[in-house]
């Protein structure tokens, strides 16, 4: 290549030439800068998606909570004192908090202060102290002091991610500002651990909401998609590979398995709404549907990565297993098979990697539906991580978008462990031959 | 639940019938497994597929018949007043009912037909579900004797299972060709009815569409309209904004990856694009809404222009972000594959770097990069989370990409999560729109992909 930009031949020494190779010269810089340009901008944007989402959900870990003295009064819990758990479920544990917030300030008082003061503590703060009576009835009648969650609005406030008092726009006034500082100063007012982010479901609360819902749902989705996928994926893999006589048929089988790869993602969703809800009558919002769906998508994936990796299986070891005798399917399962499964097997997880990672088709199936019991099996309404992470951030309290950013933390922690999974699988057997 | 026990008893029999079959095998020879025709594994599998496979199948078929059949016996048994219903009204009665039965006991309350209906279904369920299990365990059990009558010592039974296995594997290859015409079909009945109800010239040429159908007659905005092409119009509004910032970046990348960076820089920024690839869309959508509509908005706002708080442009510089990667690794790979010997050609005639990839390079592999645009584009069209998160609903015809606009998945989505009836023209609107999704994807795919391979065929 001409690297001098100093001419010492004879053809550089007119001025027109030197000129002009200058202009060559920079022009050439100008190319590589671009170059280089468009490489550090893809990679602002990485950095930016990224930051955008850290920078919203690292606050999730700590979740303000104020402590309460609670007296659970038996003449409000269980008034015929025989503890029957219907009872105790029954029971109005608003009026315990209620009291438990009247007793640490005795000066408030007034329905409308009360009420502010009531909006402090969270409204699912009812079920913590439920879920409390019901593990320990003897509770009934005694005097604790219990940490509840705080509101979703005090929680933000403490944070400072939302402005109260005066410049706020009004979702914490003044008087609740002056409370909390209260509370704070005599230790009632601290942020813990947000354990309930992640042994939760979902909830119309933010400050209850939690993603063990939707992480169960993407597992038990997942493991459907799994168990359908990975079989047939390998199977057609083994049939087109090694068995397919080269003819028509196996080249539209081919030719149809590149572009259901292509096929954008919702159109499996419409398939599985009028197909698999509308005509088999399978039940919506259910992991079941959900993990069928998603293995017709994954199923191309699956197939494609295979096939590569039952091509990279040299013909020396067919042909020497074919010499001692064995049949062309015993070819296959004892020799080529186990040779090419570390690829299989990378392709894979990177396939369901992608599934986990799929939102559009899971909404059209129903998998939208707000939900909040924890699914036990395939077929109880489940939602799944993306799906989450999707609702939380459409809803309009500030606390969800916080949560959503949380869920993606989760959700990418997954699928970076996948693909690690994936590559060192990858290193770990990867055999030249 | 109680399907799957059936499973598992049917399993767990196949699963007896290979132990014994491989037991008999070696039995009738006196363990020397070298006077059988066949390993005796294959006895023993002989057996596991003759018991499992066609009571498997039944249990299956069996599944896929018995909502309809269950349907028809629950409707035809209705009092007579509801015979003459549309088959719109009789889906409504059928859902009350299967609603009404599977809320279980607490059928009081309902009508008194509904609720005779409800316990003629659950009764019709309960007793297939019987039929089912006596017929399946059956069927196994026949199975399974015929396969032990038949294992002698000279039955080669190694090519009764292969056989067997090569059927199995080309049914799961064909089910890739069942998964597409599942899919032409399904989106074709659904788009067949709705031209029923709006003509499709007023589908593919109209210039409104605001799809909500009326409660009343007499309703404000009861006239529903299905023109369709304002969604065309913002598809393309978006997926266009969306290349304008992945085509240059992406090819510029790939230039970059591929002629000027090391080795090793290579090695650590290629991965690192193709994170881009691997974050899923939902994560896009939550980057789209939350960060960069509200920047694009304060920006504008600042210039004195008037952005909508969903505008097509923070969309579609999210969708670009997202299909960098495509572009960038696609081009990559189409510009490694031109020869060296054009390359050193065009240095030999004293021509730089820059020089000879714009005039050499670029050019011999224009199909293919031709190809990955489209590849891109396709993929563009076809995304759904970023533009459901960040774009908005209306649908307008505009081409200011700071409006908002509506996509086809857009509405897709829309129209069909939510509560609705299966059957009105919005709900089958939405499986119309599916079509020509899947037509227009399929129809980029399949030029990109001839592109791509008439070009490797030029070059290898």
């Amino acid at each position: 290549m001409t690297d001098s930009s100093k001419p010492d031949t004879g053809i550089g020494h007119d001025k027109f030439t030197s000129q002009r190779l200058r202009r060559r010269h920079r022009a050439e810089r100008r190319f590589r800068l671009y170059g280089v340009m468009a490489v550090a901008l893809s990679l602002c944007c990485l950095t930016a998606l990224f930051s955008s989402v850290f920078s919203k959900a690292y606050t999730i870990f700590g979740q303000t909570e104020i402590a309460l003295d609670i007296q659970f009064d038996q003449a409000v819990i269980d008034p015929s004192g025989k503890r029957q758990r219907k009872a105790l479920i029954g029971a109005d544990y608003g009026a315990l908090i209620k009291a438990g917030l009247g007793a640490s300030f005795p000066q408030v008082s007034g329905r409308r202060d009360k009420r502010a003061l009531r909006q402090l503590v969270s409204s699912g703060a009812v079920y913590e102290l439920q879920e409390l009576v019901l593990q320990d009835p003897n509770l009934v009648d005694r005097h604790k002091r219990v940490w509840l969650a705080a509101a979703d609005d005090v929680d933000m406030y403490r944070k400072g991610l939302i402005a109260g008092g005066a410049q706020g726009n009004g979702r914490i006034s003044a008087k609740q500002a002056a409370w909390l500082d209260d509370l704070a100063r005599r230790g009632q007012l601290e942020r813990h651990f947000n354990w309930r982010f992640f042994t939760s479901g979902d909830s119309r609360e933010p400050e209850q909401a939690g993603i063990l819902g939707a992480a169960v749902g993407s597992l038990l989705t997942l493991l459907i998609c799994l168990a359908l996928a990975f079989p047939l994926g390998v199977m057609s893999a083994v049939y087109l590979e090694e068995f397919a006589p080269r003819n028509r048929w196996t080249d539209l089988i081919e030719v149809n398995i590149n572009n259901l790869a292509a096929v954008p993602s919702i159109v499996f969703g419409l398939l599985g709404l009028s197909v698999l809800l509308g005509t088999l009558a399978l039940p919506r919002s259910a992991p079941l549907v959900g993990g069928i769906v998603l293995a017709l998508m994954t199923l191309p994936t699956v197939i494609i990565a295979a096939r590569a990796a039952l091509q990279a299986v040299p013909p020396s070891i067919r042909e020497a297993a074919l010499g001692v005798g064995a049949s062309t399917q015993q070819v296959v399962w004892h020799h080529v098979l186990p040779l090419a499964m570390p690829g299989i097997l990378t392709g894979t997880i990177i396939g369901m990697a992608r599934a986990l990672g799929e939102t559009a088709p899971l909404l059209m199936i129903g998998m939208v539906a707000f939900i909040v019991d924890i699914p036990t099996g395939p077929t109880d309404p489940a939602t799944v991580l993306p799906v989450q992470i999707f609702l939380w951030a459409d809803a309009p309290e500030r606390a969800f978008a916080e949560r959503a950013a949380a869920a993606i933390i989760v959700l990418l922690a997954f699928l970076i462990t996948m693909n690690l999974g994936a590559v060192l699988l990858r290193r770990r057997f990867e055999q030249r031959w | 639940m109680s399907h799957l026990f059936i499973i598992i008893a049917i399993l767990a029999l196949a699963l007896v019938g290979f132990r014994m079959g491989r037991g008999r095998a070696l039995a009738l020879v006196g363990g020397q497994a070298r006077r059988l025709s066949s390993l005796p594994v294959y006895h023993g599998g002989y057996m596991l597929l003759c018991c499992g496979l066609p009571a498997l199948a039944m249990v299956i078929i069996w599944l896929a018949l018995e909502p309809a059949a269950v349907r028809w016996l629950v409707l035809s048994d209705l009092p007579d007043l509801t015979k003459p219903l549309s088959s719109d009204r009789q889906d409504l009665l059928y859902d009350k009912i299967r609603a009404l039965a599977s809320r279980g006991t607490g059928t009081a309350g309902a009508d008194s037909f509904l609720a005779a209906g409800a316990s003629h279904f659950q009764s019709l369920k309960q007793t297939s579900l019987v039929a089912l299990a006596v017929a399946s365990l059956m069927a196994a059990t026949a199975g399974f004797w015929f396969a032990w009558r038949r294992i002698v010592p000279a039955f080669p039974a190694r090519g009764a299972v292969e056989s067997c296995i090569r059927i199995i594997l080309i049914a799961s290859s064909a089910l890739a060709i069942f998964t597409t015409i599942g899919i032409v079909l399904s989106l074709l009945f659904e788009t067949i009815r709705f031209f029923d109800k709006v003509p499709m010239a007023d589908f593919l040429f109209g210039l409104k569409w605001s799809p909500q159908t009326a409660l009343r007659a007499d309703q404000v905005g009861s006239s529903s309209a299905f023109g369709a092409v304002p969604i065309f119009a913002g598809t393309l509004l978006i997926s266009l904004i969306a290349m304008i910032v992945a085509v240059p970046i992406g090819l510029m990348s790939a230039i970059f990856l591929s002629e000027y960076a090391s080795r090793n820089a290579r090695a650590i920024l290629k991965p690192m694009l193709e994170i881009l690839a691997g974050v899923p869309t939902v994560v896009y959508g939550f980057f789209a809404a939350l960060t960069v509509a509200p920047l694009v908005r304060e920006m504008g706002g600042r210039m004195g222009l008037d952005v909508a708080s969903e505008s097509a442009l923070a969309a579609g510089v999210v969708m670009g972000i997202m299909i960098i990667p495509f572009v960038s690794s696609l081009s990559d790979d189409v510009i490694t594959a031109v020869p060296v010997t054009l390359r050193e050609g065009s240095y030999g005639l004293g021509a730089m770097k820059s020089e000879t990839i714009l005039r050499v390079v670029l050019p011999a592999a224009l199909p293919g990069i031709v190809g990955s645009i489209l590849l891109a584009m396709s993929r563009a069209i076809g995304e759904t989370m970023i533009v459901v998160m960040a774009a908005g609903l209306a649908a307008n015809l505009t081409a200011n990409p700071f409006a908002a606009v509506t996509t086809v998945t857009v509405q897709i989505v829309t129209l069909l999560v939510g509560d609705q009836e299966f059957d009105s023209a919005k709900t089958l609107a939405a499986f119309a729109l599916g079509l020509v999704l899947f037509a227009i994807t399929l129809v980029l795919n399949i030029v990109a992909l001839m592109t791509v391979r008439k070009y490797r065929e030029k070059y290898d």
